[in-house]
């Protein structure tokens, strides 16, 4: 029974590293302020879930066709809707991501009234279990490989520069916007494959699972390990996910709700204590490399 | 017709609310560039201070305002003291003052629903006064409508005499144009930051003790909805600009309540969301912001 709690709690930190690494590539890498990104998770959720419980007599074919589709259709939301926004700057592209995170938990919150299998604000029930540990852990590993590659290519020092100094970069020959859309829309199609593999994970969805609260909690993620590095963000997803849930088991019952009331305390001393989170901007291992 | 100028009226009570709480989003954002997610917690703090000094300390409506303001302002005085402060002396990156603001909210949000603070079920708000229906030209306003209004109004009023008219609105305005000079002219900038964050939290824990009494149920959790809408009302307006969080979050109050009453109560929050974004396309520095030049 444990165990299987274990795993389950184990597959689920899978998840949200992978839409924290998105999240970083789009913050920590590119310096892109998104409190949206959880938006894009339940854009992936929901749309796999839908086809996934539509043709479910598919098996796993449908299950692999669900998770590649909602990779693309993230892919290309994200980057119609980062047209128009990333026109804005730092805290007024956070506000605007926020809406348009807002707004798609209105729009799932009403979404029985156009397809009645989504559910609505009642949950969406029913949705086949795919998802297991190696599929999970085989997907972070690619996730991981994939961002690698991409952070030390061309299209990452490029990310880098824009980071470090937009007009610089634009100075150098940079096409600042359309890398900031690629970026943008990259990490958000890695939450919308994390939203995929969520969705047959725990076979419920609800519209509340992606809300603005969800968003923050990335953020908080990709922050407390330090924002451009993918060591820090695996690692910081497994703290929080198991600190949070460990606290459960370590707390007795009568002190239970006290997790929710440690919990940000831990994170307002961390935030002082070491503000450039766990790793800063360093590496570990072989996500290290020399230039 | 006279369906629309009930929710009218119905909008400017809802606006009244947000005005107070989205007047300490825009000067705490003015003076130290800080959206501060914690301030709709405040405003929950002051619908339940509001609560016990009606209920259990038996004071009368104005009384429990001020005893709700006054605790709001020494509260939110310790937290900038205790979280913001030392931040801001060790000069960390804009993001960590965010995820300490939302570090107290949940904090705040958490700690309150404890069973021996506040406690998590829904509390209904006693009424102070006697609820008087007046008819007006076939419209029907309540007395607490008018209340609202007019302690709004008087806030407000307050607010601006301190800011455009004393020394120590001087020194707010000059901390929040530029902290560096305003510091070489002698301004304790630290005191400046903390008397916002006071000024923001009085007027958030009266907008609560309103909130309470206009929709009469409170919970811990009350202040996340209506913060982020206040926030979005400031932005609106041109954060950092006081005459336009007013209008703003008028304009919000407005939106919210004719979404509820014309197309359906599910999408309100979509739609202010929605037209904050279009606002900020076409104009990104709100309303009635000013543009600011490039800075290389």
């Amino acid at each position: 029974m444990i165990n299987l709690y274990i795993i389950q709690i184990f597959s689920y930190a899978c998840c949200i590293t992978i839409s924290a690494l998105g999240l970083n590539l789009i913050y920590g890498y590119t310096g892109l302020f998104s409190l949206g990104h959880a938006a894009f998770m339940g854009i992936g959720a929901y749309l796999s879930a839908l086809l996934t419980k539509s043709f479910s007599h598919y098996g796993y074919f449908i299950y692999i066709g669900a998770i590649i589709s909602s990779v693309i259709f993230t892919f290309l939301i994200s980057y119609l809707i980062a047209i128009p926004i990333l026109k804005l700057k730092s805290d007024y592209l956070g506000i605007a991501t926020l809406g348009f995170g807002i707004i798609v938990k209105v729009l799932l919150d009403n979404s029985d009234k156009v397809f009645s299998q989504m559910g609505g604000s009642r949950g969406m029930l029913g949705i086949p279990n795919f998802t297991n540990l190696p599929i999970v852990l085989f997907s972070l590993i690619l996730i991981i490989l994939i961002m690698r590659n991409l952070i030390y290519s061309k299209f990452g020092r490029n990310l880098i520069a824009i980071r470090e100094d937009e007009n610089a970069a634009y100075a150098m020959g940079i096409n600042v916007y359309k890398q900031r859309l690629l970026a943008f829309a990259l990490g958000c199609s890695f939450a919308g494959f994390s939203g995929a593999l969520y969705a047959h994970l725990y076979c419920f969805l609800h519209p509340s699972n992606f809300d603005f609260l969800r968003s923050i909690d990335l953020m908080l993620i990709i922050v407390l390990g330090g924002l451009g590095s993918m060591s820090g963000t695996i690692i910081a997803s497994f703290l929080w996910v198991f600190i949070l849930e460990g606290l459960r088991i370590i707390l007795p019952q009568a002190i239970l709700d006290w997790r929710l009331v440690i919990y940000p305390l831990l994170l307002i001393l961390l935030m002082l204590l070491r503000p450039q989170g766990i790793f800063g901007n360093k590496e570990i291992l072989w996500l290290k490399k020399e230039y | 017709m006279n369906y629309f100028f009930q929710q009218l009226l119905n909008g400017f009570q809802l606006g009244s609310v947000y005005a107070l709480i989205s007047l300490g989003y825009t000067m705490i954002y003015g003076i130290i560039r800080l959206i501060n997610f914690a301030h709709g917690d405040i405003f929950m703090l002051g619908a339940y201070f509001g609560f016990y000094a009606i209920t259990r300390l038996k004071f009368n409506f104005l009384l429990a305002i001020i005893f709700s303001m006054v605790l709001c302002m020494i509260i939110n005085v310790i937290i900038e003291k205790v979280a913001y402060a030392p931040l801001r002396k060790k000069n960390v990156p804009r993001i960590n003052l965010l995820i300490t603001a939302i570090g107290v909210s949940f904090f705040l949000e958490n700690f309150t629903s404890l069973k021996i603070i506040f406690g998590p079920d829904y509390q209904p708000y006693p009424r102070p006064f006697k609820i008087i229906t007046f008819d007006f030209l076939g419209l029907t306003i309540s007395s607490i409508q008018i209340i609202v209004f007019l302690i709004t109004l008087v806030l407000l009023l307050i607010l601006d005499y301190l800011i455009k008219r004393t020394k120590i609105g001087l020194a707010m305005r000059a901390v929040s144009y530029d902290k560096e000079t305003a510091l070489l002219m002698g301004i304790n900038v630290d005191n400046i930051i903390s008397l916002t964050f006071a000024l923001g939290a009085a007027l958030a824990g009266a907008g609560g003790v309103l909130y309470g009494i206009c929709y009469p149920q409170i919970h811990p959790y009350m202040g996340i909805m209506p913060g982020l809408k206040a926030f979005v009302a400031a932005v609106l307006g041109g954060i950092g600009i006081i005459s336009g969080a007013v209008l703003g979050s008028y304009i919000i109050g407005m939106v919210e309540v004719f979404t509820a009453a014309f197309i359906s109560s599910t999408f309100r929050d979509a739609i202010a969301f929605a037209i904050l974004i279009i606002v900020l396309l076409t104009r990104p520095q709100g309303l009635f912001g000013k543009e600011e030049g490039i800075k290389l």
